[in-house]
């Protein structure tokens, strides 16, 4: 999660992550931030992020996200 | 069938009172089925083959999509002792039979669409929109995000439901289909609520954009002599034609949608107040944009190929830039492939690479956007947001100019004469646009009342606001409307009320 975290965190360092549960519904982040997100939780969390999964429910909050990664580490394991 | 003729009135009421006066207990769907495939074979036979053929394709894809996710998953469960890499293999040789089907089933519709737009042998209405409709839906089966259809009556009533099918908006499955099957007795809530939304739609529709045709055609007529301020003159005539057309359009469509109470997704949200072009994208034509992002950014931003040349990138361009590359590329093949939706033609194409080129400049420059913001906090105030709602809707009414005159070069020079003098005299070219001063002050009416329903909006609709005041009020406005459009509606004998811009794309 603090991985995670970071990641945001340097994406938008004026936006608190961690309480923050609108992200894609009040615009904070953005179809290139997304994009950003999936490359670099795909290189340093080595999670493969698919279209499939993006998604305004699972990229509405860090632990939505957060689920999401979980979810996918499980099926590939 | 245009929306706008007579006939399409008379075509509304019987598909009301069929659908209502099926028993509550019989499925109502088939009535609208019907009435939807009806309303295709108006348009011509070869038409209705057309959208059978290409549906029956999607059907049975997502069916095949089905199963071979079924065999997939069973393959895997049956033998719990497969290692990692033995249900990676699974994975991976199901994975690329799926993509082949879906490759296969794209394949053949993008091909019937090329074929109708290119070749243009056959008119088939409404085309650009039930393709884009069908891949979404086939994408989202494969996503499991819907089930597929088992029943292919169903499934063609999805593709073809005639209120969206010829300019949308761009209804997604899971959503549509919400409301789209279900029965739904007789409200006259539901009725007149959509009533008053279609009589609006039509206002804005034979009140206004028809009017404003008259002068927009006038100026594409006769370019020449419309240099200088014309220009401008014609930027805004044809912006508000466009407005009035696609949004009564969109009315017209939500509005019998609710007559009969069915739910179809928005596709505006005052677009013009947006303070830049990305946020335009966002609140015009939402549902296409929506379209793009979901089933072509996202997938190519995030598909393996973009990630091997983000490697290459950020190896050879360092960090900052190489990041940009492959998400700027990701976007111009959106913007070029929307271009193309819209048309075959140099014009589109160019429309839609200037916005990409808009949209990335203004990408770039938002750091020193963000900094002017913080320094100067008068960029805060509202006149600010209204000076740069008004560069927005300035930016996109230029590059609307490719629709009317087609011609990429024709643009570039009336872009360039925007700057010089030259052009006819006041009076003259007034005259000239074929419209009585009558006209025009029906046009500011009609624009300042546009612009009151957008400002009254807030957070629901001026619509649903005035269904709840007193009933004088709200028939009151109904009755106003209504006559408004029998007086002053373009319309009756020698004059045909013309088509949807937006249907022939």
């Amino acid at each position: 999660m603090d991985e995670l975290l970071d990641i945001l965190s340097e994406l938008h360092p004026d936006v608190n992550f961690e309480e923050e549960d609108a992200l894609i519904d009040d615009e904070i982040l953005d179809s290139f931030d997304i994009v950003t997100l999936v490359t670099e939780i795909g290189e340093r969390m080595d999670v493969t992020i698919g279209a499939k999964d993006i998604t305004p429910e699972n990229f509405n909050s860090a632990d939505a996200l957060y689920d999401l990664i979980e979810r996918i580490r499980e099926e590939e394991g | 069938m245009y929306f706008t003729s007579y006939e399409f009135i008379g075509f509304l009421l019987i598909t009301l009172i069929l659908y209502y006066v099926v028993p509550k207990k019989a499925p109502k769907w088939p009535v609208l089925l019907i009435m939807s495939l009806l309303f295709y074979a108006l348009n011509g036979v070869g038409a209705l083959a057309f959208i059978i053929g290409t549906a029956a394709v999607m059907f049975f894809g997502a069916l095949g999509l089905e199963r071979l996710q079924e065999e997939q998953q069973d393959k895997i469960r049956e033998n719990g002792e497969l290692t990692k890499e033995e249900k990676k293999e699974i994975r991976k040789r199901y994975g690329f039979k799926k993509n082949l089907l879906i490759t296969v089933c794209v394949a053949i519709n993008v091909g019937a669409l090329a074929f109708v737009k290119i070749g243009s042998l056959i008119a088939v209405l409404g085309i650009s929109y039930y393709t884009l409709r069908a891949i979404g839906y086939l994408v989202d089966v494969n996503r499991k995000t819907v089930k597929a259809e088992r029943n292919f009556f169903k499934f063609l009533l999805y593709i073809s439901f005639f209120p969206v099918v010829i300019q949308g908006p761009l209804t997604d499955y899971g959503e549509l289909t919400k409301s789209l099957y279900e029965n739904h007795d007789l409200s006259w809530d539901n009725v007149g609520r959509g009533l008053l939304r279609v009589v609006w739609g039509f206002f804005k529709k034979l009140v206004i954009a028809d009017r404003v045709f008259v002068a927009v055609s006038a100026i594409v007529e006769n370019e020449t002599s419309y240099r200088g301020v014309w220009v401008l003159a014609g930027m805004m005539l044809y912006t508000l034609e466009l407005y009035a057309d696609f949004t009564g359009g969109i009315d017209i469509t939500i509005g019998m949608s609710e007559m009969l109470g069915i739910k179809v997704q928005e596709n505006f949200d005052r677009p013009f107040f947006s303070t830049s072009l990305k946020e335009y994208w966002r609140r015009w034509h939402i549902t296409m944009a929506a379209w793009f992002k979901t089933y072509l950014f996202y997938p190519v931003s995030v598909c393996p190929p973009m990630k091997k040349l983000l490697k290459f990138t950020r190896k050879h361009f360092g960090e900052r830039v190489g990041k940009r590359i492959p998400v700027y590329l990701a976007s111009a093949i959106v913007w070029f492939t929307t271009g193309l939706w819209h048309g075959f033609a140099a014009n589109y194409v160019t429309w839609a690479m200037l916005h990409f080129a808009i949209l990335m400049i203004s990408e770039e420059l938002e750091p020193a956007y963000a900094s002017f913001h913080n320094k100067c906090k008068w960029a805060s105030s509202r006149i600010y947001r209204v000076f740069m709602s008004l560069r927005t809707v300035f930016i996109v009414s230029l590059l609307m100019q490719f629709d009317i005159f087609k011609s990429v070069p024709l643009f570039f020079t009336r872009l360039v004469s925007l700057f010089g003098f030259g052009g006819q005299g006041l009076t003259a070219g007034f005259e000239a646009m074929g419209l009585a001063l009558r006209d025009w002050i029906i046009l500011g009416v009609g624009a300042v009342l546009m612009l009151a329903v957008s400002l009254l909006k807030g957070d629901g609709f001026f619509r649903d606001k005035l269904w709840n005041k007193p009933w004088i009020l709200r028939y009151g406005a109904f009755a106003v409307l209504f006559t408004a459009i029998l007086l002053l509606g373009m319309y009756g004998v020698g004059y045909d009320a013309g088509q949807f811009i937006y249907t022939r794309f």
